[in-house]
């Protein structure tokens, strides 16, 4: 209950009845009720310090007391009849309301955070030349003091925002018809074990048009990707780290911290962030946090035969999957993943993440598992477990010194049954896992230059072939589309082959149990390079589609570069240097092949600026045997150099923005650790100037960018070159 | 309640115990054959086997944690930090508590002794030739009348800085 002094409240209640009962006469509780009255702000006038250490000191004892109550009463569940049954329940009640009580002990009035804004917004309504009315309801919400101080920081912020970035000035407020004096409202109340925190303002809203603008601008998404997102997707942006629309950076705001520092402050304790926006009416956010942080409630789930608890507050859902359910675990590279409702989740196993030795439930996992659907910010994942038993409401406590930096644990606690048990932290285990270009983390670091662009789209060819997600192929590796006539199909060597143009073509199938029909027709994928033709054959040609081709899921199965979601659906991106060595074992012209079983696989950086070529080359290098790691930029390949990797052969482009090819052959050669490796040129432009300037700048070779037989040729002859001189 | 003032009255007395010139006490434990010592007013408590949740991802030396009368405990197996083998399963064997800055760590050892209160005289410190591990942990050595005691410094033994890179 948010009562201000829950004390006075509690006292004069048990006095009046009694003094009801026993006096009888009205006279006798008229006195009682003055006599409350006069209690009540005898009490309210009485307030003592106390420590605060004195207060948490309480909090964990009666937190301890709590779990001994649980005992007792899971002890007591399992015995009929018991004569500590009626002394337990009373204790059971005791404990309880001296829970109750405790936690109120630490609760403090949200107004205690509150009482510097209107200061604050007066001296921003000065500097800004504003008119500001800040309105502050509920301030006698009351919640936990730890909670309070961590939330602090985030509403002046916030409260900041509204009056900069919010609020309009005068003249421009009445031109739209509003009062000159823009209202800040902060309103605090209860909500079913949260505390719920709304900062209004009558401004202008959140102008989506410029978060747009900022959001290409900073390379988070493109244009076409903002034109598929609603509104409401697209206000998401300022919560991203280095997002602001502020035209000019004022003292104020504009620096490029805020939102996201308020978002993570709030995730930090448990809580979340709405917000709604009215172009031209306001704006309003809407925050949601725990009343407490003491106390949280749990999901108890089993891996492995050990218990972990997760925080309820991060789960969504729980999925069972099984073999004779509607759900089930499909895996891609090995990479479990789950379909669920036209999304594709991915699947984090426990037991693998955690290193946990399975001794009893190895087989038991392949029957049935449970999948603790998780959400950490706006990365959905499932964690996959053994068995989930139920919720507990449990005592967070810190894990021993020792241990703080396994950061997959935020804690630890005490169930009921007295065994301890390791709280799992799910930002912990997102940031563990979440690599694999989900989340926003990922976007930063290589794939921020492929969604800058708009050129950047690839067109990719979909078709379905055998069992499974529909598959995609770039396009621009296609030749043709041909419909065989199956009854021309003959057989070269136990191959299929088909004469095309004049010429034998063999036939491939993605799946290699496909057997080749006698009569109809069939769907084929002509891939074409010099005068050899190779023909893939697919069920069905679904579509060609513009789009970006961010593999999100690499794939181990060979013939497959990974899954991507295309139209909308998780589909699977062929690899089709896999098919291309399948007809010709030297389309590569290489024979590295056999070689590279034995062999330590070669390494090769490749360094290009342009997506698409860095999509191409990479399939294609790691077909024909090479340990292929791509790079954007020089500057990135140098930082590689300094963080001590090595390779075997450098691949570079010449034309880069920032750093060219040249200097950043230059640079590796001139006194870097690398200047041994041997480079190749990568370029548009191969006349005979450039090769001789190529070779004063360091590259040992200089290919034509679009001729991937010379590139694969070059490769193998200046590995050789180098061997042979070592 | 009783035993969640226990910490703070040990804190108080913490401060002196080395101070202490003439006697001694120390509680003993064996460990692989071994006579190990610490001092008494170090300890808290002195458990037989407990049930022990392990904790994935911890390093090898951190056996789990425990529950000490709604304490967690973290339990060290102090064989492998002297870096011996592990305990064969079929011993149970017994820990020690003790509290370390208010956090409070349980000692696997094989067994547990008696308290014995030794005189100056007969301490020594570590000889020169002794492994570096165990070097590290301990404070010196106890001539006993037939053996030899270790005396453990519980800090020492709980810094996992050190544990990291050994």
């Amino acid at each position: 209950m948010p009562d201000a002094e829950p004390a006075a409240a509690k006292v004069p209640a048990p006095v009046a009845p009694m003094a009801g009962a026993s006096g009888g006469g009205n006279a006798g509780a008229a006195d009682a009720g003055a006599e409350a009255a006069t209690k009540e702000s005898a009490v309210a006038a009485q307030t003592i310090r106390v420590n605060v250490d004195l207060l948490e000191n309480l909090m964990t004892m009666v937190s301890e007391l709590v779990l001994t109550r649980n005992q007792l009463l899971q002890i007591l569940r399992s015995q009929k009849e018991s004569e500590f049954a009626a002394p337990l329940q009373r204790l059971n009640h005791v404990t309880s309301e001296l829970q109750e009580g405790v936690m109120k002990t630490r609760m403090q009035p949200i107004g205690n955070a509150w009482a510097k804004l209107p200061r604050l917004v007066r001296d921003l309504a000065h500097e800004l030349n504003k008119k500001i009315d800040l309105q502050m309801l509920g301030a006698d919400t009351e919640l936990d003091r730890q909670v309070l101080e961590l939330i602090k920081d985030p509403l002046t912020h916030m409260v900041r925002n509204s009056a900069d970035h919010g609020l309009e000035i005068p003249a421009e407020r009445v031109k739209a018809g509003k009062t000159e004096t823009g209202r800040i409202t902060l309103n605090a109340y209860h909500e079913g074990g949260h505390i719920i925190i709304e900062i209004q303002d009558d401004g202008k809203g959140l102008a989506i048009d410029r978060i747009k603008q900022k959001a290409i601008q900073n390379g988070m998404a493109s244009e076409g990707e903002l034109a598929s997102m609603t509104d409401q997707q697209i206000i998401q942006f300022i919560m991203k780290p280095g997002f602001s629309t502020a035209a000019k950076v004022t003292n104020v705001s504009g620096r490029g911290v805020g939102m996201d520092v308020v978002k993570t402050n709030i995730e930090k304790i448990g809580g979340t962030i709405e917000i709604k926006s009215a172009q031209g009416k306001g704006s309003t956010f809407v925050i949601k946090i725990p009343l407490t942080l003491a106390i949280v409630s749990a999901l108890i789930v089993e891996c492995a035969g050990e218990r972990f608890a997760i925080p309820q507050i991060s789960v969504v859902e729980l999925v069972r999957a099984a073999a004779d359910s509607e759900h089930t675990i499909e895996r891609l590279k090995g990479t479990p993943v789950l379909r669920l409702r036209n999304r594709l989740l991915p699947l984090v196993s426990l037991q693998q993440l955690l290193r946990l030795d399975d001794s009893e439930g190895a087989k038991k996992t392949e029957e049935e598992t449970f999948i603790v659907v998780t959400q950490v910010g706006t990365y959905t994942f499932g964690i996959m477990v053994d068995r989930v038993f139920d919720t507990e409401e449990i005592v967070v406590k810190p894990v021993a010194p020792i241990l703080r930096h396994i950061e997959m644990f935020s804690g630890n606690t005490i169930l009921g049954d007295g065994s301890v048990i390791m709280i799992l932290d799910p930002n912990g285990i997102a940031s563990a896992t979440g690599e694999m270009a989900m989340g926003e983390a990922a976007g930063k670091e290589t794939t921020a230059v492929q969604t800058q662009r708009q050129e950047d789209k690839m067109a990719l060819l979909l078709f379905r072939a055998g069992e499974g997600a529909p598959k995609a192929v770039p396009l621009s590796l296609v030749a043709r589309l041909e419909d065989v006539d199956l009854a021309t199909v003959e057989l070269s060597n136990g191959l299929p082959v088909v004469q095309y143009r004049g010429k034998l073509m063999p036939l491939v199938p993605i799946d290699p149990n496909f057997v080749v029909a006698n009569e109809g027709r069939q769907p084929v994928l002509v891939f074409a390079d010099g005068d050899r033709s190779m023909g893939l054959i697919v069920d069905e040609i679904v579509d060609i589609v513009e789009e970006k081709l961010n593999v999100q899921l690499a794939a181990e199965r060979p013939g497959l570069m990974g899954s991507a979601i295309i139209a909308g659906k998780a589909t699977e991106v062929i690899d089709a240097g896999f098919f291309l060595t399948q007809a010709y074992k030297d389309w590569f012209g290489s024979s590295t092949q056999e070689g590279f079983e034995e062999e330590k696989l070669q390494r090769v950086l490749l360094v290009d600026d342009s997506p698409f070529f860095r999509n191409l080359l990479t399939p294609l290098l790691s077909v024909a045997g090479y340990d292929v790691t791509a790079v954007e930029n020089a500057g990135d390949a140098l930082a590689l150099c300094e963080a001590g990797e090595d390779f075997d052969v450098i691949v570079s482009d010449i034309e880069m923005p920032g750093m060219s090819g040249f200097d950043f052959a230059e640079a590796v050669r001139h006194g870097s650790r690398w200047q041994r490796v041997p480079m190749v040129a990568l370029s548009s432009h191969a006349s005979a100037r450039d090769l001789d300037r190529g070779r004063i700048a360091g590259f040992n070779d200089y290919v034509a960018k679009f001729d991937r037989d010379a590139l694969l040729f070059a490769l193998q002859q200046t590995l050789t070159d180098q061997k042979g001189a070592a | 309640m009783s035993n969640a003032k226990l910490p703070s009255t040990v804190r108080k007395s913490k401060g002196d115990d080395l101070v202490v010139s003439g006697n001694q006490d120390y509680v003993t434990m064996t460990i692989a054959d071994q006579m190990f010592g610490i001092p008494v007013l170090q300890v808290q408590d002195v458990l037989g086997h407990q049930r022990i949740t392990r904790i994935p991802l911890a390093p090898p030396e951190v056996a789990g944690s425990l529950n000490l009368r709604g304490r967690i405990v973290t339990a060290i197996d102090v064989r492998l930090r002297l870096g011996l083998t592990g305990r064969p399963k079929d011993k149970p064997g017994m820990s020690i508590v003790v509290d370390l800055r208010g956090e409070l760590y349980s000692l696997m050892v094989d067994s547990v002794g008696e308290v014995l209160s030794l005189t100056k005289e007969d301490f020594e410190r570590n000889p020169a030739t002794l492994d570096p591990r165990w070097r590290e942990v301990s404070t010196g050595i106890y001539r006993l009348n037939g053996q030899l005691m270790v005396v453990l410094d519980v800090p020492r033994l709980l810094n996992f800085t050190t544990i990291e890179t050994a």
